[in-house]
């Protein structure tokens, strides 16, 4: 005879009550994750959309995402002259806003050759850019349709292809243009500075810069050994794409992995408490009961059991509706939310965890019960 | 009283006593007592006079401080425990009958009395038939789904009975069984311990104060300052 179930059956109202409860907690917890995850997820799509196996950036920089890399457009073609190195494409990467629905739309604008590596590894409607200038394409989490104007700097580009899972580690969705319209975008001046620089006889920018050289190389070919040829022109250092995403993990997302991780921390040591404080109260209430068990001969297992059942069945009903509710409301949330089932198993493991740990200061009391008191008045 | 049956219960030279010094307080003083199968047996005394800590000892809920105690025909105690399974002993030998039924909230009736033969590891069928066939005899078998909270005073202590003798225990410890009922009810539940400690060969003790029910016991002992009398055909 399971006494816990039937205890819970009993007190149902108040239990479940205690479970909703616990379940908004352990779906914050899981919802915590997931945005951890889902922000690793974002900072390394974009460096693995292109697909490259070499990132070359300005020398004693960890560019381009970590910190600000300027390399010469003609770059790209010493790069591609590299023995070993098939492909070779410049890209540049920059945060704007525009104007979008009466709106303001924070955008990550990337710049590429079409048909080099740095643009998008698919579009999932409309097409790819096959005109140089004006022509862009939208991340739907834009909001942007196709064939939808949007203004940005001096031009109007026009939205003709789609694509999907492309956000800045910022959370900001991508836009992808020509080289030379993002270029253009980047480091050309408004026309009052314009004006302004010319009055003062100040040379032209140049424009013809990019952030990185992204590079693919042949099969076979370790992009180690091209990284150290490219480290022989002085100005250049090569990343090969796995140090790139150590960089990205390590640099923008580990302050965030902390934050989370803490919070995590603190929410779980806030359900601790909250499952113990409740346990504790619930066993106060069947003092009597457990010394009436005690009196008729229940050994210990069985008053251990009846409270640390109990804690059991709070945890995995908690997590349980906690989980259900998280990825139903997932889609909802601002930034991406990714629940791996691998992290869903180890919260569920630590929060079985907690609740037996939490379970040990009413099973202490329980275990004090003098069974003379079943007897008294 | 000599009864030539077996003697379920004796006590040799028992005491106990609370604190040390000064805040010493002797409950119990050097008390002899047999308890045959077949004998309902009163226990009678003034509040604080050592009746609950004598049905405590026999419970083997609360340690002597000298003397020696035999269930049962079992040594137990002899200046010190000398059975570690104290909790097993009272499930299969003792059957404790409470002055507020004391049953489990959350069980209904019927698994009040199983509950017993469930921690005794018999089969929840044969246990929930045994459960049934003395919730029958007590005549509450009709409120064998209902909730402790659903029952009357009298169900609920007929059902509390029923569980004291679920496992068939030899010695029954009944605490004013008879307090909250009236004189009929009274009469029957010590009718009923009556039979039981006849028919199944058991000793029945009941701590009372309920002059109604001095008529249907064997014998009367009084306790006084933690001495125990003789005791006495009532």
């Amino acid at each position: 005879m399971n006494l816990a179930s039937r205890d819970i059956r009993h007190n149902l109202g108040r239990f479940l009550l205690t479970c909703v409860g616990l379940s908004l907690l352990l779906g914050i917890v899981l919802s915590m994750i997931g945005i951890f995850r889902g922000l690793e997820f974002d900072a390394l799509a974009l460096a693995r959309a292109p697909g490259a196996d070499l990132w070359v950036v300005e020398s004693g920089t960890r560019g381009p995402f970590a910190e600000a890399s300027r390399v010469p457009g003609d770059t790209r073609e010493a790069v591609a002259r590299i023995r070993g190195v098939v492909a070779a494409g410049s890209v540049t990467y920059q945060a704007i806003e525009a104007r979008h629905r009466d709106a303001r739309l924070r955008l990550y604008a990337v710049g590429f050759e079409p048909g080099r590596p740095g643009g998008p590894s698919r579009v999932v409607a409309g097409r790819p850019l096959t005109r140089s200038h004006f022509e862009l394409l939208a991340d739907r989490a834009t909001g942007l349709a196709l064939g939808e104007r949007l203004s940005l700097g001096r031009n109007v580009y026009t939205v003709v292809g789609l694509v999907e899972g492309q956000l800045a580690s910022g959370g900001d969705p991508v836009v992808y243009l020509d080289l030379r319209d993002a270029q253009q975008l980047q480091f050309e001046l408004e026309g009052a500075a314009a004006r302004n620089q010319a009055e003062r006889g100040a040379a032209d920018a140049q424009k013809d810069t990019v952030n990185a050289v992204l590079a693919r190389v042949a099969p076979g070919v370790p992009a180690a050994r091209v990284a150290v040829e490219v480290t022989r022109w002085k100005h250049l250092v090569a990343l090969t794409q796995g140090e790139q995403e150590d960089l990205l993990t390590r640099s923008v997302v580990e302050k965030a992995r902390r934050q989370i991780g803490l919070f995590t921390v603190l929410l779980l040591i806030v359900s601790t408490v909250i499952i113990a404080l409740i346990l504790y109260t619930l066993t106060l209430d069947k003092l009597r009961e457990i010394a009436t068990l005690k009196l008729i001969g229940a050994p210990d297992r069985t008053i251990v059991g009846l409270i640390a059942q109990q804690a059991l069945a709070m945890g995995a009903i908690g997590f349980g509706v906690g989980a259900l509710l998280i990825s139903s409301l997932k889609d909802h949330f601002p930034r991406r939310v990714i629940l791996l089932p691998e992290d869903g198993l180890l919260l569920a493991v630590v929060v079985l965890i907690v609740c037996l740990l939490a379970s040990s200061l009413g099973v202490r009391l329980a275990l004090k019960v003098d069974p003379a008191t079943a007897l008294g008045g | 009283m000599e009864t030539g049956a077996e003697a379920l219960v004796e006590l040799r030279g028992v005491s106990k006593h609370f604190g040390e010094g000064e805040t010493r307080v002797d409950a119990l003083r050097d008390v002899d007592l047999d308890l045959h199968a077949g004998e309902v047996v009163g226990l009678l005394g003034p509040s604080g006079s050592g009746k609950s800590t004598l049905l405590n000892l026999i419970g083997c809920i609360v340690e002597p401080s000298s003397g020696w105690m035999r269930l049962d025909g079992e040594l137990v105690y002899a200046g010190r425990w000398l059975r570690t399974d104290l909790r097993r002993l009272r499930l299969e030998k003792l059957g404790f009958i409470f002055q507020f039924h004391n049953l489990l909230p959350f069980l209904t009736a019927l698994e009040n009395v199983a509950v017993v033969l469930d921690l005794a590891r018999q089969r929840a069928s044969q246990a929930e038939a045994r459960a049934r066939e003395l919730l029958e005899y007590l005549q509450v078998g009709h409120r064998a789904a209902a909730y402790p909270a659903k029952l009357s005073g009298g169900e609920a202590q007929r059902v509390a009975i029923a569980r004291a003798l679920a496992n068939r225990p030899r010695i029954i410890l009944a605490d004013e069984p008879t307090a909250a009922l009236d004189s009929q009810r009274a009469g029957v539940v010590m009718d009923l311990l009556r039979s039981v400690a006849v028919e199944q060969g058991a000793a029945v003790v009941v701590v009372t104060h309920d002059e109604k029910i001095f008529g249907r016991l064997d014998r009367l002992h009084h306790l006084r300052d933690g001495r125990l009398d003789g005791g006495g055909a009532v």
